[in-house]
């Protein structure tokens, strides 16, 4: 019997390691639950980073492995970092040649600034290039469905991996148009997002990217890492659902932050770090941004009409659709929210995770990151990561010979994937402790009280899916606890500084129902 | 503000529908029909919340919009009608079945069978774009599901294939932009008025046609 390899999850990550295994042959199940054209890859904006020194900065992949390792604050493994920035280039170029129309001048790739590196290395298609680059996935993806490699199954949502010995044996999937749940066969690759839905509202992310995923299996006996590192993007802006992005573009492109002293502006960031402080590494700008405690403007009213008309105009457009200013003429009031999670899953160099046959790729996964990931570093992780898992896949197909029939496996997970009506209400209550305990500051007293009332919240007769949440929630609460230091997206008030002995990543897993860190 | 939301709402696609009212009041002046909508128990289709998805397509008053992009304060009357798209078959409430959408892209055969060219990076741009929502099938009068016209939502990534492609595909991209786009339009371009993301569909149409039609295909 042929072993087909079951995806979840159908943004750039899914859609990127089922292509590399049809390439090679091998047939894929792509599970997700909406169309790829809704996946949160569609949102993002700024770029992606590849040190192809268009710029005549003399960059290299070693200046690129340095500024991502220097912006996790060294806790990212090396030599993953070091394949995702040698892997770079050619990504860059595998998807021009799937046709995405990166900006070009005088037929060479132009490159902008980005937080956090010193050399221009961000290649982009205006300020949508996550909707450009995966409209090009989504075609190329269609070509292997076409012939058969590749079968989609949209509106499909996750119900739990089929686990035996510690080894990943297949895949339990709920259709939401049939109302029927099913089980796969085969290896399976997570690519569901980061845990946006673990803060609703209050995030730039999707409502599709509800954290359940994570949640369940981190339930199931999963191990996750580094869940305390939540990247705050400095300069979001609150919409009428959700917080919108103002993208790191707006700063790259010359836009500055600043406050207003008696309608003077000041410009705090260039005061404390010099020329480059609007560029400074995410963390450290929104960390900024919550120590001065002002109201803070961004500043793009010096750029020219060529930025404007050439790079900037979709930001234009959106910042004058949802808060009806001009940015070329007017300041726009900026706050830190909640935009990307550089932990989740735990995962090896191959992307597997601690149960055999299991992998995961994307923002789902802790890989490349470490305490802060670098603008422009998701979408190439995602693509990267995507391929780098399909790869271990090829490479060991055979490993996959104990997996066999299904329907003889039974499980208990049947049927619990939803949450009742009381435990909805409950789960407000959830997410709502938790965005006030995983805010930019934190510090000991109030992480424990989280804590608490996290424990307080009654579980008994919960579904799979609310138990897994709450657990999850716990996780992180502890995950933040455990360290006592501050570092990159981290920061503790009661331990300011960094600490070598903290100069690693974070584990965490279920064992007996007790949360684990290692 | 208050508003009353009359929900045409569907256990499944095999059951009778019916109204249910839903009051909906805030002092928030940017609250969208997606706001009020995720207060309520009703089943729709959403993800990003900021007209960037095409999740959330649905007929409001009479008019197909995105939820996420219809402010409430700017809809005068206190009741608003809120239905599906009515070219799809419905699942449930709100949430229909654009399957119809991805399927005729599959049968145009949109993607590149060989490396992009060069292209104009303007056409591509704008192409890439679409969000697959399907509200210019609904107002458009040569559209029906199972059809041979794919209308705007499959002329638009057509587009960007027809810019990108190579000599060797040229023959088949002909045949299908003619079948599933040129041949049924008529060219009413009610699409161009309600396409959420504002897609240039006239610079899109003069290019292909151009190509597919009259053989001006881009050099490599
Ligand atoms: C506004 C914004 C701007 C950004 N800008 C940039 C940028 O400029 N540069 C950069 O590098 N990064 C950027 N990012 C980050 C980057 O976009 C993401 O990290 C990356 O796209 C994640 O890709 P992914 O494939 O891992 O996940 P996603 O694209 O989020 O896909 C997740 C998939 O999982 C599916 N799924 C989720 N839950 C379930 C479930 N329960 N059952 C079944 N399926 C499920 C979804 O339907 C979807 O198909 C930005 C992010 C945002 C929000
Ligand atoms: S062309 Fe416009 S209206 Fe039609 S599907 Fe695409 S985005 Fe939606
Ligand atoms: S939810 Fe994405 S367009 Fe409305």
């Amino acid at each position: 019997m042929a072993v087909y390899v079951n995806i979840l999850g159908a943004g750039l990550a899914g859609m990127t390691a089922a292509r590399t295994l049809a390439k090679n042959n091998i047939h894929v199940r792509l599970f997700s639950v909406q169309v790829s054209q809704r996946a949160q890859s569609n949102l993002a904006e700024g770029g992606l980073n590849a040190a192809l020194n268009m710029m005549g900065e003399d960059d290299d992949i070693n200046q690129h492995y340095e500024d991502t390792m220097k912006g996790g604050c060294y806790i990212a493994n090396p030599d993953m970092v070091k394949g995702l920035c040698e892997g770079a280039p050619s990504i860059v170029d595998e998807m021009k040649r799937i046709g995405v129309p990166w900006h070009m001048e005088n037929g060479h790739i132009i490159q902008r600034p980005f937080g956090g590196q010193k050399k221009r290395r961000t290649c982009f298609c205006m300020s949508s290039t996550g909707k450009i680059l995966t409209t090009a996935s989504i075609d190329d993806t269609r070509k292997y469905e076409d012939s058969g490699l590749i079968e989609r199954y949209t509106h499909h949502k996750f119900a739990g991996i089929l686990v035996n010995n510690n080894k990943c044996i297949g895949i339990k999937i709920y259709d939401n148009h049939e109302g029927t749940y099913n089980n796969y066969s085969g290896p399976v690759i997570i690519c569901s997002g980061g845990m946006n839905g673990m803060f609703p509202g209050r995030t730039t992310g999707t409502t599709s990217n509800t954290g359940s995923v994570t949640a369940m299996l981190f339930n199931s006996g999963v191990k996750l890492s580094n869940l305390e590192f939540i990247q705050y993007h400095p300069t979001t802006v609150r919409i009428t659902d959700k917080r919108m992005l103002i993208s790191e573009a707006a700063r790259g492109e010359g836009g500055r932050l600043c406050y207003l002293d008696d309608d003077k502006k000041v410009s705090f960031m260039e005061d404390k770090f010099g020329e480059r402080g609007n560029l400074m590494p995410r963390d450290v700008v929104s960390k900024e941004i919550a120590l001065i405690n002002k109201t803070t403007y961004l500043d793009m009213t010096g750029l020219n009409s060529d930025i404007w008309n050439n790079r900037l105009s979709d930001l234009r457009q959106e910042i004058i659709d949802y808060l009806h200013k001009d940015p070329a003429y007017e300041l726009i009031e900026v706050a830190p929210g909640i935009h990307y999670f550089m932990g989740g899953i735990k995962v090896d160099i191959n992307h597997e995770t601690n149960i055999e046959g299991l992998y995961a790729a994307g923002e789902c996964a802790a890989a490349y990151h470490g305490a802060n990931r670098l603008g422009g570093n998701s979408l190439l992780g995602a693509i990267y990561g995507g391929k780098t898992a399909a790869k271990s896949i090829i490479k060991s197909l055979d490993r996959f010979d104990y997996i066999n029939d299904l329907n003889e496996l039974s499980d208990d997970l049947n049927g619990n994937i939803f949450l009742t009506d009381d435990e909805k209400a409950k789960d407000i209550m959830l997410t709502d402790i938790l965005s006030k305990t995983m805010g930019i500051l934190r510090d000991e007293t109030s992480l424990n009280l989280g804590l608490c009332e996290l424990e307080n919240i009654e579980t008994n007769n919960a579904s799979f899916e609310f138990k897994s949440r709450l657990n999850l929630a716990k996780a992180i609460t502890e995950c933040a606890i455990s360290r006592r230091e501050s570092r990159g997206a981290h920061n503790r008030t009661d331990y300011p500084e960094s600490n070598d002995s903290y100069k690693k990543p974070t584990t965490v897993s279920l064992v007996n129902n007790e949360i684990i860190i290692e | 503000m208050k508003k009353i939301l009359h929900i045409k709402r569907q256990l499944n696609s095999n059951s009778e529908s019916y109204y249910e009212n839903f009051v909906y009041e805030s002092d928030n002046e940017n609250a969208t029909v997606a706001t009020a909508l995720l207060t309520t128990p009703v089943i729709w289709e959403h993800s990003c919340l900021q007209k960037k998805c095409g999740a959330c397509a649905m007929v409001i008053n009479g008019k197909p919009a995105l939820a996420c992009n219809t402010r409430l304060a700017d809809m005068d009357c206190e009741i608003i009608n809120i239905e599906p798209l009515r070219k799809f078959p419905v699942i449930q409430d709100l949430r229909v079945d654009r399957q119809a959408l991805m399927d005729k892209l599959k049968e145009l055969k949109v993607w590149l069978e060989s490396d992009s060219i060069n292209g104009n990076e303007n056409i591509s741009y704008e192409a890439s774009r679409c969000l697959e929502c399907g509200l210019c099938l609904e107002v458009c009068p040569n559209y029906y599901m199972d059809g041979k016209f794919g209308g705007m939502a499959a002329m638009t990534p057509l587009a960007r294939i027809i810019d990108k492609s190579s000599k060797d595909q040229h023959k088949e991209l002909k045949k299908n932009y003619k079948k599933g786009v040129y041949n049924s339009c008529g060219k009413s371009l009610a699409c161009r008025d309600i396409c959420p993301a504002k897609i240039d569909i006239d610079k899109l149409l003069v290019k292909s046609n151009a190509a597919a039609i009259w053989n001006r295909w881009n050099k490599e």
